[in-house]
C-alpha cells in the first residue's frame, strides 16, 4: 500500500543512512537529513492532523516554520513528550515517535469531525454568543469547553532534559542564511566586524542553495553553485561565528534579541544524556541585518484545505532538497511565476505535472514559455472553484474568471490530481521588524507590507525587504550595506545576473466561487478554522479594527500565529469594509516568532536552583537538630523544632513555654542589618523615623517605626547607637533589602547634604538572642568577662565585648517581653557560639526555639509583626502607637500624611486584641470580624491578623484589625466562619505583662 | 531591553536597574505649611507623558546611584542621562 516517492537523492538527504520512526504507531523509514514531513511525504503520507474546530482532516501544506497544520506529539507519554511540533522542522532521528493531535480515537477516524457537518452552527464567534446566557451556567459551561480546548497533551512529569542561557556581544548579527544574509555576513564580517550569522534551518542558503536551473544565473553559473562557492568561502571567515538550527524568537529594542538555539533535537535519544538541549541566546548587537525572507501566500478558495494542498514553493523544496514527490499527479494554482519555478523543478526529475492554473489572462515569461514547451495545459486566467476527496484531494473544479475578478464564467471543469500546489505570491517575513518597533509601509505594485521606518540600528535586506528576484537582491543588498555598514566597496559590485521571473501577479484576495459566500468554506487561517465566511461575518456585526476582527474569529491565532493567512484576512477586511490595505493596519507581531518551549526560557533555573536560597550561618545546626523550616523571602529560617514526635501545634507550646519559664534560644540572624556611619547620621534618623533620635546616648537602644511618604507603616526595628557618629540598624527580615533602597533615595536625592554612609551587613553578622528569667545566667558563662547587672547593663542597651578573642556586639533588647539578650558576632564563628550557648544553657534547660514560637511570644505581649499586623493601610496612630510618633520633631518621613483628611478619621481600621468566648477556640489569621449579623449585606469590620494559643495565658488570643476598634473595647464582635460564629471580645493588644516586670525579672 | 548609560558605570543591561518614577518632584521644605491638596499633589499626582519624560532610574544591582534619565515614552528612546542635582541637558 505504501508506494515510495523518492525521487532522487539530494544533497541534504543522505540516501546510506536509513532511519525508522514512528508516526500513529507505524513504523516507517527514512533517510539522515529528512524532515518528518519529507519522510511522512515520501511514504506518501499526506493527512497528519486534524483542524481545531471542524476536526477537518489536515495535511502538510508548507516546508518550513510557517506551518499551520502538521503539528505533532512528540514522544507521547514519556517525560519527553512535546505538543505543537511541527513536523516540518523536525529533522528525524533513531526512535523518533510522534502522533496526529485534536484527534480521537484515531486521525483517520476522528469523531470530533462531527463538528465539520455542524459548522453551519458554529460560526465566529459562537462560544461568545452561546454561553452567555444564562450566566450562572457557565461554571457548567466551562468544563466542556476547557475540555475540547487547546492542542496537544503537556507532559505531567519534569523535563529530564538540560537548557541553558547564553549572552552574547556581536558587531553585527545577521538573522537569516539565504543568499542576501551569507552577502551580508560575508561582507560584514570582511569589513572587520565581529559577526554572528543564525539560520534556523540545519543548512545554510536559504531557498537559492536549491534553486538549480538554467533560468537563474549568477556569474554564468546557476544560482545555487555560485551560492555554495560563497558559503564555503563564508565558513572560513575567522570572526564570523554562525549558528544553524537557532531560530530568533524576539527582537526587543536597543538591538536585543532572543534566539533558541536548538542543540540535540536532531539526534537520536541515547545521544542527548548529559547534553544541553537548547540554549536561549540574549544576544546584544550593535547593528542587526534582517534577512529572514518571506512566506508564500496561499490562495483562498472553498475548500482550500484538503490533505495534498500545499504551498507550491513546498512541493519545490520537498522535490529540489529532499528528493520526495508530493504527488504524481500534481496540479499548481498561481497568480504569479513562482509555480513555473516549481512545475520546470518537477519536470527535471519525472514527476508529472498534471495541469497549472493561472489566475492570470495574459502571461509571458521564459519560465512559462520552458514550461508550455513540456506540454503542460496551462488554464490562463482560471480559478480554482472547489476541490474534492476527504482524506486526500482527488480533484479540482475550476472556472473561468471574469475580467474584473469578482465572479466565475462559463462552464466547470473538473481535473483530476493527487496533489496540488498553490502560490498567492509571497508576504515578506517582517514579524522580527515590527517586534523590534519597526513601522511598515504598503506597497500597492504587489500588495505587500515592507519595512519603512527603524527604531534602532538595523536594516532589513532582501525578500523580507520586498526584494523577491535574484536581481532585485543582488542589485539592492550591496548598495543598501554599503550604506548600513559604512564601507565603499562590496564584492558584489559588478555580478552577472540572469533571471527568467516576471514579476507581474493578478492579486485576488479571495477568489470568486460558483456558491454565495456562506456556502464555501475558503480557510484563511487553516490551524484555526477561519474561513472568509467567518471574517465577513465579524464585518457584518460591525467589527472594525483588524485587531477585534483577530480576536473575534481567532484569525492568526494558533501556534503558527498566522503566518500564512494573515494577510488574506486584512485584504477580506479591507475589500468587504471598501478601505485601503495600508490605512488598516496589521496586527502586532509579538514574541516569540515561533514557539518557545519553558526549558528554553526557564534554563538552568529549576528545581534548587530556581531562586536563591539564602541560609544563616547556624543553619547546618537547626538541620542537624530537626527543625523545620519556614521559607522567609529568601531565606530558609528555622520554624520549630519537633521532639519525639511533636506536630507542629504541641513542639510551639513546648517551646514557647520554655523560654518564658527558663530560657529559649532564637536564631535572629536574618534580620536586616544596616551600618550607618557618618557625622548626620542622628539627624539622618530623626528623619527616617516616626520617634527622636538626637538625644540617644552612646550605647544605648531604641526600637523605631518607619513610615512611607504616606504615613502608612513600612517596617520597624531596633537601631543602636555604638558612637557617637555610627548606628547599627536592625530591619524586618523581608523589609531589609527596600529599606536600605528607601534610605538610599531620600540620601541621594532629596538630602544630599546630609554626611551618611549606608552599608548593608546582614551576611557579616550573625545574631543569636537568648531569652527568659535565666537568659542572664547563661551569657554570663558564654561571656564571663561582661558586666550584666541590670544597674550596669540596663534594658535597651549595648555593651562591646569579647568571646574569647573574637569581638562581639552585646544588646539587651526583648521581642518576646522577656528578659533578652542579643550576640552579635561575626557570621563564621556564629555556629560555635550558639553551641557554647546552648552547652551552657543545658542547665537551664534552654530550649531553641523558631519564628513560630517567636510569633506567639511576641503576639503574647501585643508587639506587631510588619507586614502581618499591617499591610500598606495602617498607620502608627491605627496601630494605637501614637507614643512612638513625635510631637515635637518638625519633620519625618510621613509626618504630614498623618494629619490628612483620611488618616484622622476615627473609623479607620485599628489594631486591637481579640480574646474568644471560648478560650480553647483558636481564630483563624485572615477572618472576617463582623458586628451584626441581621444586617444585609454583613458590613466587615476588619480581619484576624495574628492568632495563637498562649501556653503561658492558658487561652486563645488574637490581634486583629477593627474599623473604629479603639473605641470597642470589651465590645462583642462575630468571627463567622463557614460552619459556626465565633464570639469573641474586643481587648487591648497587650495580654501579657502590661508592666513590663518581666523584662527586668 | 533597554542599554542604560549610568552616568557612573557605562552601559549596562536594563535588567540592573530599577525605575522610580518621574523625576524632578522636589519633596516639599516645610510640608506642614501645606493644604491637604497641595501635599496630595506632592504625593499621588504623577504624569504619564507620551512623548518626552523625565525619570529616575537606579542603578540598584550596580553602583546603586539614583540618576536622572530623559526617555521618549512613544519610542523609548533615552535621550540622555544625568546626574542627580544637574540640570537636564535636553528640553
Amino acid at each position: 500500500m505504501t508506494k515510495n516517492l523518492r525521487v532522487k537523492s539530494s544533497k541534504l538527504v543522505d540516501e546510506t543512512y536509513r532511519i525508522s520512526f514512528k508516526f500513529n504507531g507505524t513504523t516507517y523509514y527514512g533517510f539522515k537529513g529528512d524532515t518528518l514531513a519529507s519522510a511522512l511525504l515520501a511514504n506518501n503520507i499526506h493527512l497528519v492532523g486534524r483542524s481545531f474546530k471542524y476536526h477537518r482532516p489536515r495535511g502538510i501544506m508548507t516546508a518550513g516554520s510557517e506551518e499551520p497544520n502538521a503539528i505533532v506529539q512528540l514522544h507521547n507519554g514519556t517525560s519527553r513528550t512535546e505538543p505543537n511540533v511541527r513536523a516540518t522542522e523536525i529533522e528525524i532521528y533513531e526512535g523518533l515517535v510522534a502522533t496526529s493531535q485534536n484527534c480521537w480515537p484515531s486521525v483517520k477516524f476522528d469523531i470530533g469531525g462531527i463538528n465539520n457537518f455542524l459548522s453551519p452552527l458554529l460560526p465566529a464567534g459562537f462560544y461568545y454568543k452561546t454561553f452567555m446566557w444564562p450566566a450562572s451556567f457557565w461554571e457548567k459551561y466551562e468544563y466542556f469547553i476547557r475540555k475540547s480546548a487547546g492542542l496537544g497533551k503537556s507532559p505531567d512529569v519534569p523535563d529530564p532534559d538540560i537548557y541553558e542561557h547564553k549572552y552574547i556581544h556581536c558587531d553585527v548579527l545577521v538573522i537569516g542564511a539565504g543568499i542576501s544574509g551569507l552577502i551580508a555576513a560575508k561582507t560584514a564580517a570582511k569589513s572587520g566586524f565581529k559577526t554572528l550569522l543564525v539560520e534556523e534551518k540545519s543548512y545554510l542558503g536559504g531557498s537559492t542553495i536549491y534553486q538549480d536551473s538554467e533560468f537563474f544565473k549568477i556569474n554564468n553559473q546557476n544560482s545555487a553553485s555560485w551560492l555554495e562557492k560563497e558559503i564555503n568561502e563564508v565558513k572560513k571567515i575567522e570572526n564570523l561565528e554562525i549558528k544553524t538550527r537557532t531560530s530568533v524568537a524576539a527582537f526587543h529594542g536597543y538591538n536585543f534579541l532572543l534566539a533558541r538555539e536548538n542543540l540535540t533535537d536532531h539526534l537520536p535519544l541515547e545521544q542527548r544524556e548529559n547534553k544541553t538541549r537548547q540554549r536561549l541566546l540574549k544576544i546584544r548587537a550593535k547593528k542587526v541585518i534582517t534577512a529572514t525572507g518571506s512566506i508564500e501566500r496561499p490562495l483562498i478558495f472553498d475548500n482550500n484545505d484538503r490533505p495534498g494542498i500545499l504551498l507550491s514553493s513546498a512541493i519545490k523544496k520537498y522535490a529540489d532538497l529532499f528528493g520526495v514527490a508530493c504527488g504524481e499527479k500534481n496540479i499548481l494554482f498561481t497568480n504569479n511565476d513562482s509555480v513555473y519555478e516549481t512545475a520546470i523543478s518537477l519536470i527535471q526529475k519525472g514527476i508529472k505535472v498534471q495541469a497549472i492554473i493561472d489566475n492570470r489572462e495574459e502571461i509571458d515569461s521564459k519560465l512559462i514559455k520552458e514550461t508550455e514547451k513540456n506540454n503542460i495545459k496551462i488554464y490562463k486566467g482560471y480559478t480554482i472553484v472547489d476541490t474534492f476527496g476527504y482524506k486526500r484531494i482527488n480533484s479540482v473544479s475550476i472556472m473561468k474568471l471574469s475580467k474584473d475578478g469578482q465572479k466565475v464564467i462559463g462552464s466547470k471543469e473538473n481535473i483530476s490530481c493527487d496533489s496540488l500546489g498553490i502560490s498567492g505570491g509571497w508576504t515578506p517575513a517582517v514579524h522580527l521588524f515590527t517586534q523590534s518597533g519597526g513601522k511598515l509601509k504598503f506597497r500597492d505594485d504587489d500588495q505587500v507590507f515592507i519595512p519603512n521606518t527603524y527604531p534602532s540600528n538595523q536594516m532589513s535586506i532582501g525578500s523580507c525587504n520586498g526584494d523577491f528576484t535574484l536581481d532585485e537582491i543582488l542589485i539592492n543588498t550591496p548598495k543598501l550595506l554599503k550604506e548600513f555598514l559604512n564601507i565603499k566597496k562590496t564584492e558584489y559590485e559588478n555580478i552577472e545576473i540572469y533571471s527568467a521571473f516576471n514579476k507581474s501577479k493578478r492579486n485576488i484576495w479571495l477568489l470568486p466561487s460558483n456558491k454565495i459566500v456562506g456556502k464555501t468554506k475558503s480557510f484563511v487561517d487553516f490551524q484555526n478554522d477561519a474561513t472568509a465566511k467567518d471574517i465577513k461575518l465579524a464585518l457584518r456585526e460591525g467589527f472594525r479594527s483588524i485587531e477585534h476582527v483577530k480576536r473575534y474569529t481567532t484569525t492568526g491565532m494558533g501556534t503558527d500565529q498566522g503566518k500564512l493567512g494573515n494577510m488574506h484576512a486584512l485584504g477580506i477586511i479591507s475589500e468587504t469594509a471598501s478601505s485601503k490595505m495600508g490605512e488598516l493596519g496589521t496586527t502586532t507581531f509579538r514574541p516569540p516568532y515561533t514557539p518557545l518551549t519553558f526549558g528554553t526560557i526557564v534554563g538552568r533555573n529549576v528545581g534548587k536552583y530556581f531562586d536563591i536560597i539564602r541560609k544563616t550561618p547556624i543553619h547546618e545546626w537547626h538541620f542537624e537538630n530537626k527543625a523545620e523550616f519556614e521559607n522567609v523571602g529568601q531565606w530558609k529560617r528555622a520554624w520549630y523544632y519537633p521532639q519525639n514526635g511533636e506536630n507542629m501545634h504541641e513542639a510551639v507550646q513546648r517551646e514557647s513555654k520554655a523560654a518564658r519559664d527558663s530560657a529559649g534560644i532564637l536564631d535572629a540572624s536574618t534580620l536586616g542589618k544596616i551600618d550607618i556611619q557618618g557625622t548626620d547620621a542622628s539627624e539622618f534618623l530623626n528623619r527616617v523615623y516616626t520617634n527622636a533620635w538626637s538625644k540617644l546616648e552612646i550605647g544605648k537602644c531604641r526600637y523605631g517605626l518607619m513610615l512611607n511618604e504616606d504615613g502608612m507603616v513600612y517596617d520597624d526595628g531596633v537601631t543602636t547607637r555604638l558612637d557617637e557618629n555610627h548606628y547599627i540598624m536592625t530591619t524586618t527580615t523581608g523589609g531589609a533589602a527596600t529599606v536600605l533602597g528607601k534610605l538610599e533615595d531620600y540620601l541621594q536625592t532629596e538630602w544630599p547634604e546630609l554626611d551618611v554612609y549606608l552599608t548593608s551587613v546582614t551576611d557579616h553578622y550573625a545574631t543569636i538572642s537568648v531569652c527568659g528569667p535565666n537568659s542572664k545566667k547563661i551569657i554570663q558563662k558564654v561571656i564571663p568577662e561582661i558586666d550584666l547587672s541590670d544597674k550596669d547593663f540596663p534594658h535597651m542597651s549595648f555593651k562591646n565585648s569579647k568571646i574569647g578573642k573574637v569581638k562581639c556586639r552585646v544588646m539587651r533588647i526583648s521581642f518576646t517581653g522577656e528578659q533578652s539578650y542579643e550576640i552579635n558576632i561575626q557570621a563564621n564563628y556564629a555556629k560555635s557560639v550558639w553551641e557554647n550557648c546552648m552547652e551552657a544553657g543545658k542547665e537551664f534547660n534552654i530550649t531553641p526555639y523558631g519564628t513560630e514560637t517567636m510569633h506567639l511570644l511576641r503576639a503574647e505581649k501585643g508587639f506587631i509583626i510588619a507586614g502581618q499586623d499591617t499591610d500598606a493601610t495602617m498607620t502608627p496612630i491605627d496601630l494605637q502607637m501614637d507614643w512612638i510618633v513625635s510631637k515635637k520633631k518638625f519633620d519625618f518621613i510621613g509626618k504630614r500624611s498623618l494629619y490628612r483628611s483620611d488618616t484622622i478619621r476615627e473609623d479607620r481600621k485599628q489594631l486591637v486584641g481579640l480574646i474568644t468566648d471560648n478560650p480553647e477556640e483558636i481564630l483563624e489569621e485572615g477572618a472576617q470580624i463582623v458586628a451584626d449579623m441581621n444586617k444585609t449585606p454583613i458590613e466587615m469590620l476588619g480581619h484576624v491578623t495574628s492568632s495563637y494559643f498562649s501556653p503561658n495565658l492558658k487561652k486563645s488570643i488574637a490581634l486583629g484589625v477593627v474599623k473604629g476598634g479603639k473605641n470597642m473595647m470589651g465590645q462583642k464582635l462575630i468571627i463567622p466562619m463557614e460552619k459556626k460564629q465565633i464570639n469573641v471580645t474586643v481587648t487591648d493588644p497587650v495580654f501579657l505583662d502590661k508592666e513590663n516586670k518581666r523584662l527586668n525579672a | 531591553m533597554f542599554l542604560i548609560n549610568c552616568p557612573f558605570c557605562g552601559e549596562r543591561e536594563q535588567s540592573e536597574f530599577k525605575a522610580g518614577g518621574e523625576a524632578h518632584i522636589v519633596r516639599p521644605k516645610q510640608p506642614t505649611e501645606l493644604s491637604d491638596d497641595q501635599w496630595a499633589e506632592y504625593l499621588f499626582m504623577r504624569k504619564n507623558i507620551k512623548g518626552i519624560q523625565f525619570e529616575r532610574w537606579n542603578h540598584i544591582h550596580g553602583c546603586r546611584k539614583w540618576f536622572n534619565m530623559v526617555r521618549d515614552t512613544s519610542n523609548d528612546e533615552i535621550k540622555a542621562v544625568y546626574k542627580m542635582g544637574e540640570k537636564p541637558p535636553v528640553k
